[in-house]
């Protein structure tokens, strides 16, 4: 089991979108597997608009975990920009953390589907650690 | 006389329709309290399975981004006078305090301008008390966002049929 499918073990939130990491050639990431229960628009359909934005901050909090913190980073603020629709597909996310400072840690985080330049979201956010 | 609102049939807290008509939110169990012209407050009970620490037992800050979200854009949808697709642009969330564990959160939201294209939307996030908020938040939403209808369009239709 790697560092990150530890961390999503133990958190029960994690567990509920079923959340895994998997890896490309640019490195690990995460992924939030399609299935109808996470549907905001059935028209489209699209996956809600809240389950991206905490996908996102999912994405980001097991980066910074990853760092090997004693405990569960707070956030402070999240900002999320809903870039194109996201559809009935897996999504990706990647972390960069921006800054790791003693207190406060600033990340960056993209999503996508299939094309990683075609990104679905974009997020970043405050956590204190 | 046509109604101003393109919900207005629905405004009050008794139809559950409409938060339910979404599937995210059926699954959360999401409830509706109050529709209203411009506004709207969704609640959500506490549950295991969205904690985010367990050592706390504190709710996963994504899950108050999904009840902000949906408050916000219930608060963009009761401002319609037709039901047209709409999307979230951005949504910034601030987390004041850590909500408190085991208790229901509630959330509303008011959409307070709105333009040919975008609606300007805020929320506020709380459990035991409404004065003492543990999340805001501020989002705008594109208006006619696309030409698949706005998702509450079925909702809409069933409850007309029915009646």
């Amino acid at each position: 089991m790697s560092a990150i499918d530890e961390v999503i073990a133990q958190i029960p939130y994690a567990r509920f979108l079923e959340v895994r990491e998997d890896n490309d050639e640019d490195g690990s990431l995460v992924v939030l597997p399609f299935r109808d229960e996470i549907v905001g628009n059935v028209n489209l359909p699209a996956v809600h608009g809240g389950v991206v934005g905490a996908f996102l901050e999912l994405t980001a909090l097991l980066q910074l975990m990853e760092q090997g913190l004693e405990r569960v980073p707070r956030p402070i603020n999240f900002n999320i920009d809903f870039l194109r629709s996201v559809g009935p597909r897996d999504t990706c996310g990647r972390a960069e953390i921006v800054k790791h400072g003693r207190r406060i840690a600033n990340v960056r985080v993209l999503a996508w589907q299939e094309d990683p330049a075609r990104p679905v979201a974009a997020g970043i956010g405050n956590f204190l650690l | 006389m046509m109604p101003r609102y393109a919900l207005e049939q629905f405004f009050g807290g008794d139809h559950q329709p409409m938060v339910t008509h979404v599937p995210h939110c059926k699954h959360l169990d999401m409830k509706l309290v109050e529709a209203a012209p411009c506004a709207g407050t969704v609640s959500l009970p506490w549950q295991e399975r969205l904690v985010g620490n367990p050592a706390t037992g504190v709710v996963f800050g994504g899950v108050i981004t999904t009840l902000l979200d949906h408050a916000c854009g219930l608060a963009v949808t009761c401002s319609l006078e037709k039901l047209i697709a709409i999307a979230t642009l951005d949504l910034r969330i601030d987390y004041l305090r850590a909500a408190v564990p085991g208790c229901e959160l509630f959330a509303r939201a008011e959409c307070y301008k709105s333009t040919r294209n975008v609606a300007f939307v805020r929320g506020t996030a709380w459990d035991e008390d409404v004065d003492d908020p543990f999340a805001t938040c501020l989002a705008t939403f594109m208006l006619g966002a696309h030409s698949a209808g706005h998702g509450a369009d079925r909702m809409k239709n069933e409850a007309e049929q029915s009646s």
